[in-house]
Parts: C-alpha cells; structure tokens; sequence
C-alpha cells in the first residue's frame, strides 16, 4: 500500500471542505431560494414584493436611520476616545483601553438586559415617565452602548500607527491644532472610521436583539424581517438575505475591507 | 506646562471617564441590586444573597449555564484545530489557492450573522439534515474559525521559516518539526484564537436560535426568551439575572487583573 507523502499544503484541506460545505454552499442556497417561489420555480415576484411593499419600505427607511443615527453617535463618542488614548503619553493606557474592551466579554443579551433594567426603574421615577414609551431613543442608547467597542477599536488601531513626528512636522510648519488635525490625523485615520462604521452599522440593522428587547416590540428593524419570515417564508426570508449580503460586499469593497487583516475584535489584545 | 495644556488635558480625562461611566452604570449598578432583598431596582431592601440563592437552586438555569459553557469549550476548541491547521495549510498553498480559501474564509467575518445564520439554517432544512447539537456546533465553528485563521496567519508570517529547513536537513519527519518547530511559534496566535472563539461562541444569539435543537437553551437565548416573551415566574427569573450578570463580570474582572499581573511578572523576569 503506498502512504501518499506527508504535506504542509494538505493540512488546508478539512478548512477548505468546512469552507465550501458551511459558507459557499449555504450562500448558494440563499440565491437559489431568494429567486424561486414555493412550487421551486425561477421567479422575481420576492424581489418586487420586497421593494412595492409600503409598510416593508417604511420599516426598511426606520432601520436605516437607527442604524445611520447609532453610528454617528458611536463615531462622535469613540472617535475623541481613541484620539485621546492614541496621544496619551500615559504608560498605563493599555489598562484604559482594557477597560473598554471588558464589557464585551459580559454576554451582550445580559448587558442589553442590565440596560433595560436600569431604563425600566428610572422610567418609575418621577418626571422620567417619557422614557417608559420612548422606544425608539431606548433601542438607539442601546445600540450605541452596545457596539460602541467595536468603534474604538479600530480606530484606536489606526490611529497609533500615526506617526507622531507628522503632528510636531504640521506644527513646525504653521499649521494650527485645527488644520492639523483635518490636514493630518483625519485623513489618515479613514481607514480606522471606516472599519469601525461597517462594524457598527450592519450590526445595528440587523441585530434584532437589542431592538425587540429595548423598545418594547415596537421597533422593527431589517434583521426582525428576517427572522419573521423565516418561521413562514423561507423564499422571502432569503432574499432580505440575499439583499442585505449584497449591500455588505458592496459597501465592503468599497471601503477596500477585503485587503485588511486586523482583527477588529480585540484578538490583537 | 501652560494652564491651556492642563485645561485641555483635564477636559480629556473628563471625557474619557465619563464614556466609561455609561459604559459601565448600568453593569455596576445591577451588581450592587443583586445583593438587594426585594426583586426591584431602585428600592433597597436589605443586603442579602436571595438572587444568588435562586439563580444557584434552578435547575433549569443551572442546565443552561452547563449548555453555554459546554457548547464554547467543544465550539471553541474544533474551532481552534480547524483554523489553526486551516492557516498553516493556507500559509503553505499556492498564492491562488491562498487567495481563494482567503476569500471564502472573510465571508462570515464580513456578513452580518443573521444572513449567515439564515443560510445556514435554510441549507440543513433544503438537505433534509434535522437540528441537533451537531447544526449547533456546525454554525458556532462557521463564526469561530475565520477568527481563529484571522489571528494564528500573523503569527505564521513573523515565523523564521529556515528553522523548519534545519529541522528536515537535521532529519526530522515533516509532521515532527511541524509540532516541534512550527508550532511553538504560532502558539501565542493559536491562544488568543481560542479566547476569540470563546468569547464568540458564548456571546452568540441569533446563530445559536437559527441551528439549535428544540429545547435547547443557552444564556443568550434564555435571556432574551425570558425577557421579551415573558411567562408566569418572570420577575423571579429576572432578579437571579442580576446575579448571574454579576458574577459574569467579577470573573472577568478576575481575569484581567490576573493575566495583567501575571504578563507584568513575565516582563519584570524577562528584564
């Protein structure tokens, strides 16, 4: 019996199968049930009733804006944050970034829960009865407080490569604290904003979890439909899918996030 | 240094503190509730640890803290040996070859979980392969292992490649200075891949609803269950919450200072 030799290369071999049989193929099922009606034949009519829906259409705007709102909030918060930390001249900074990175280890339905918690018995005190009903600010808070790591991150990555000599260099030539930081620190952290954008916005339009347990299962958003359709219409339910996927690879190529390979998760920690 | 320095340094520091106040109010004051005796924030009733009693005396609880905890060990560890020989395989494979299982190995990093849940959810029922703990464990290793490559591929690409080279000429077999060379110098990305994938597999929700069996339940899911559907014993329920949440958090507070302290040690050696 000859043992075929030993290789380096053949040890890719079980990711690869694992690869074509759990992601590749499951993506083309997804196309071929977002195209298909139940009878199994080729159809459009999920794609139309996706986009002539009215009442799906104004869902669709609504999550769009949380997910559009809760991202600048988390831009605005995160972006002084990791600018400060990134030109801190502290030796224990490290310690201050840790401490943003440990609530992502708590369960996040759990901090999501803790949060509800604490809206719920501020809701009983006097004058604070609006925030009982305030779904929508509730559902955004929590977003924000949710996925607010996953700005700082990469920014704060992005923002430590920058070469300190290119602040005293700006200053050196007359350039106020201002044009510096537009002339300097902006452009060259984009990449950082951008990676942090994607990690932000997708997750809040598509995790329904923060949604239904904030706003009182008033706020429905892109990741709900899904979720609905997948107990009735499974044809439907894949092509939000298939929609949402083609959003993610589009906006992903543009902002060139194929070629990154930082971890934005806080493995490098 | 000049009083606009020390304003703007001050202002800074105030800004950072107070992000981190918010970020951790609602853990912090939950913390200090679960040693409350009555069911409700904000009305102190007396120090006790009922919440704790309760949450240790459920079995249903109990079971499901088993589940998550069981589900990341096993997730985490296949996860582990998969991505980990997945990357040195890749880090060896032809440039194209690299490319692709490159590629095809982002697109669950890069997708939002729900499609990659759907997908999958959708491609067990369409081959007729019915939930069990196997389509668990399958969707929790598909968010894991890109994460586990992700991490170890680094590590890969700093490796002294002519070591392996010395290990053969010095007659070692392939697989010997595989483990014996290779190995030890991926091992740091090896660990932080399989804290990754820890950390993945237990915060997981909507993958873990879209391929669990019927019954099966994990914190995540409980949680969410318990707070959103709601049935007769839910105020009980949610009050031993507060507990579990707690001690989730002094563990990993543990567990920093820990790894913190013991990294400063290793440093203090190494000098």
């Amino acid at each position: 019996m000859k043992i075929p030799r030993f290789s380096r290369k053949t040890l890719c071999i079980p990711y690869a199968v694992f690869l074509v049989f759990f992601v590749i193929i499951p993506m083309l099922v997804i196309l071929f049930y977002a195209f298909t009606d139940k009878e199994m034949h080729l159809s459009f009519h999920n794609f139309i009733r996706f986009f002539s829906d009215p009442t799906k259409l104004s869902t669709i705007v609504y999550s769009l804006v949380i997910a559009l709102i809760t991202t600048v909030v988390c831009l605005l918060i995160a972006y002084p944050v990791a600018y400060i930390l990134a030109r801190s001249t502290l030796k224990r900074k490290f310690v201050i970034l840790m401490l943003f990175v440990m609530p992502m280890w708590i369960n996040f339905v759990l901090r999501v829960n803790a949060l509800r918690e604490i809206f719920n018995s501020l809701a009983s005190a006097p004058g604070m009865e609006w925030l009982g009903s305030a779904n929508y600010f509730k559902t955004v808070f929590g977003m924000v407080y949710d996925f607010l790591p996953f700005m700082i991150l990469p920014l704060y990555t992005t923002m430590q490569k920058i070469d300190p000599s290119l602040y005293e260099a700006s200053a050196d030539l007359g350039g106020s604290g201002a044009t510096s930081f537009f002339r300097v620190t902006l452009p060259l952290s984009m990449p950082g904003i951008m990676s942090g954008v994607t990690m932000v916005f997708l997750p809040s339009m598509t995790n329904y979890v923060v949604s239904d347990m904030l706003g009182n299962a008033k706020v429905t958003i892109i990741g709900k439909f899904i979720y609905e359709y997948f107990g009735s219409d499974w044809h439907m339910g894949s092509m939000v899918a298939l929609i949402l996927l083609i959003v993610v690879f589009l906006s992903t190529w543009f902002s060139g996030g194929f070629k990154s390979e930082e971890n934005v998760r806080g493995a490098n920690l | 240094m000049n009083k606009r320095a020390l304003l703007k340094k001050c202002l800074a520091a105030a800004f950072v503190g107070l992000v981190l106040l918010l970020l951790y109010a609602p853990i912090l004051l939950l913390a200090v509730y679960s040693f409350n005796s009555v069911d409700l924030i904000g009305t102190w009733g007396d120090f006790s640890f009922r919440h704790y009693a309760k949450l240790f005396g459920d079995p249903v609880i109990l079971e499901m803290i088993g589940n998550t905890l069981l589900l990341a060990v096993i997730a985490a560890s296949l996860s582990t040996l998969l991505g980990t020989t997945g990357a040195l395989g890749m880090y060896y494979c032809r440039r194209r070859t690299k490319a692709l299982v490159h590629g095809a190995s982002q697109i669950p990093i890069i997708n939002a979980e729900i499609v990659t849940a759907l997908a999958l959810a959708v491609t067990f029922v369409a081959v007729g392969v019915s939930k069990s703990y196997f389509t668990l464990l399958i969707g929790h290793m598909v968010i894991c292992t890109p994460f586990v490559v992700l991490s170890v591929m680094p590590k890969l690409k700093q490796m002294d490649n002519s070591l392996y080279e010395a290990a053969l000429d010095l007659g070692a077999s392939p697989a010997k200075a595989l483990f014996r060379i290779v190995l030890p110098q991926i091992i740091p990305g090896v660990i932080s891949g399989f804290m990754l994938a820890i950390t993945l597999s237990l915060d997981d929700y909507i993958v873990t609803v879209y391929t669990r069996p019927a019954g099966f339940e994990t914190i995540s899911t409980y949680v969410y269950n318990a707070t959103t559907k709601g049935n007769a014993h839910t105020a009980e329920v949610l009050s031993s919450f507060w507990a579990l949440t707690t001690i989730i958090f002094l563990v990993i507070v543990l567990f920093v200072v820990v790894s913190n302290l013991s990294g400063l040690r290793r440093k203090k050696e190494a000098k």
